[in-house]
């Protein structure tokens, strides 16, 4: 599986994530948040950013379900659903992610006819700190 | 200001066979698509002294230039975001010639994407795309995330899978009647359509353009020097590049409207600057890496309203005696995928009344090029 190539700007995201925590990078000085993370605000110029925990709720913006041909470690899951979530405390960013059964699920555990746009999802983290989503109702 | 309008004009085409696999490479092809372009312009190579092409494109202006015996170079220019460029490289080179810079430009593309890898298999490189929030979750290819906006796309506006079909369909058509299409000999059916198996869904196999082996060129002079030329001049009346703002590309997700696409920002500076309206198109040339790019280029060129496009696609629109026939020479779907430069030359084509499938009397053309990235598209008029 691949993991996330990350750089300056994205690592403390993944930082956070390693500890189970969901936040977005927001500008210090305006207080927009901002996805994906970048050195400066697009609103007000600043340079000062700080990360902003988020409730870890959201709904189904999009989804998907690819098929081969993928890379192996992804073609041995397929079909698996991949979907947008738009948060509810910051609804302009939507995160990619996996909806799944529980914690640390497979990407395919959950049937794609189960998903819905719209449907309410939240955060859980795997052991490596990757997001995933689960269903607020399942 | 003088402006681009009408300056110059596209005087030469060339391009090599399609195929799944050519056993020339791509620096070959490259040099025989614009030995091609040259030879149908009748001008000699000596003469060239502007290139453009795509940032992707390896065969870079050096090994080209000392290959086929252009001249000295005045003006060389590559264009980025992939299949976004297509237009540009035309655009490029007529605001060079415009202003002086050069006389004789080409812009080519070679690409073997059918035998060749398939670039998102390659997880070393960072696409333009940023990749860390997208590829762990399987998000890996185009086709995932421009299904993203079409699933999307489809919910807020009630597009369904038959107008992606029509969308095929046209471009099928066209190709049957093009020899030099890779689906000349294959007709598409409804049922084929419907039943043929998924790549992301909501996007099926025939969804997606094809893999191809090939390499296009054309050549721009200045209005004054196309009168002299072999073919009637296709003038380039209008061009546009667009970016527009906090766009992410393909992943347009954190755009506060994603589905509003470059087009509409390329499409609102290209109209500025041209004498007629989308309702004086009377073919197109729509970027088609995938069918959902119509309807949001429809959309965004403005020849519907928003969440129209799909509708827009209905009662045979797009074929020949439609109300925009689309593609004519199969586009990237059908004819070949070479980044979208056979929608250049196909325009072309159809302003010389020479196209396979010829739109009776056509006098002005759109083009445009990859719909999801930073895009360029072009009005030609004959
Ligand atoms: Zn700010």
């Amino acid at each position: 599986m691949l993991t996330p190539v990350t750089d300056a700007d994205g690592a403390p995201f993944w930082r956070y994530a390693a500890h189970g925590e969901l936040r977005v990078q927001a500008c210090a000085d305006c207080g927009e948040p901002r996805f994906p993370p970048r050195p400066c605000c697009p609103d007000c110029q600043s340079f000062a950013s700080e990360w902003r925990q988020l409730g870890g709720h959201g709904r189904i913006w999009s989804y998907v379900v690819p098929h081969p041909p993928l890379l192996p470690d992804y073609a041995a899951q397929a079909p698996y659903n991949v979907i947008v979530v738009e948060l509810a405390d910051a609804p302009r960013i939507r995160l990619v992610g996996n909806l799944v059964t529980q914690a640390g699920a497979p990407l395919n555990s959950l049937s794609p006819d189960r998903i819905r746009i719209g449907a309410k999802v939240q955060v859980v983290f795997t052991g490596t700190g990757l997001p995933q989503w689960i269903l607020e109702r399942p | 200001m003088a402006g681009l309008k009408d300056a110059t004009a596209v005087v030469g085409i060339g391009q090599t066979p399609f195929a799944k696999h050519l056993p020339d490479d791509e620096r070959t092809l490259a040099c025989r698509a614009v030995l091609a372009a040259l030879d149908d312009a009748g001008i000699a190579p000596g003469e060239v002294d502007a290139l453009a092409s795509y940032t992707m494109e390896e065969t870079d202006e050096v090994e080209l230039a000392k290959a086929v015996g252009l001249g000295d170079l005045t003006f060389f220019s590559k264009v980025g975001y992939g299949g976004g460029g297509s237009c540009a490289t035309v655009a490029h080179l007529a605001a060079a010639i415009a202003t002086g810079q050069a006389t004789v430009g080409v812009a080519w593309r070679s690409r073997k994407r059918g035998s060749g890898p398939r670039p998102w298999t390659d997880t070393a490189v960072q696409l333009p795309t940023p990749a860390q929030w997208t590829r762990p979750f399987g998000l890996l290819r185009p086709a995932d995330e421009i299904a993203v906006l079409t699933r999307r796309y489809m919910h807020e506006y009630g597009a369904t899978r038959d107008h992606l079909f029509n969308v095929a369909l046209a471009c099928r058509n066209r190709a049957n009647q093009n020899s030099a299409a890779i689906m000349y000999d294959r007709p598409l059916t409804r049922e084929m359509y419907m039943t043929s198996r998924w790549i992301s869904e909501p996007l099926c196999l025939f969804d997606n353009c094809l893999e191809t082996d090939g390499a296009l060129a054309c050549v721009i002079v200045s209005r004054e020097r196309a009168r002299d030329c072999r073919h009637t001049p296709v003038y380039v009346h209008s061009a546009a590049q667009g970016l527009p703002a906090q766009h992410h590309g393909m992943v347009n997700y954190w755009n506060d409207d994603p589905l509003t696409g470059p087009a509409h920002a390329t499409a609102r500076h290209l109209w500025k600057h041209a004498d007629f309206t989308p309702q004086d198109v009377d073919v197109a040339q729509i970027y088609d890496a995938f069918t959902s790019l119509i309807p949001l280029s429809l959309e965004g060129y403005g020849f519907c309203g928003r969440g129209e496009g799909g509708a827009f696609t209905e009662g045979g629109a797009l074929e020949i005696g439609g109300r925009l026939p689309l593609n004519t020479g199969g586009g990237g779907l059908s004819e070949a995928y070479v980044h979208g430069f056979n929608l250049i030359n196909e325009g072309v084509k159809q302003l010389r009344g020479t196209s396979t499938a010829q739109v009776p009397g056509a006098a002005t053309c759109l083009v445009t090029a990859g719909e999801g990235v930073p895009t360029s598209a072009l009005l030609l008029r004959s």
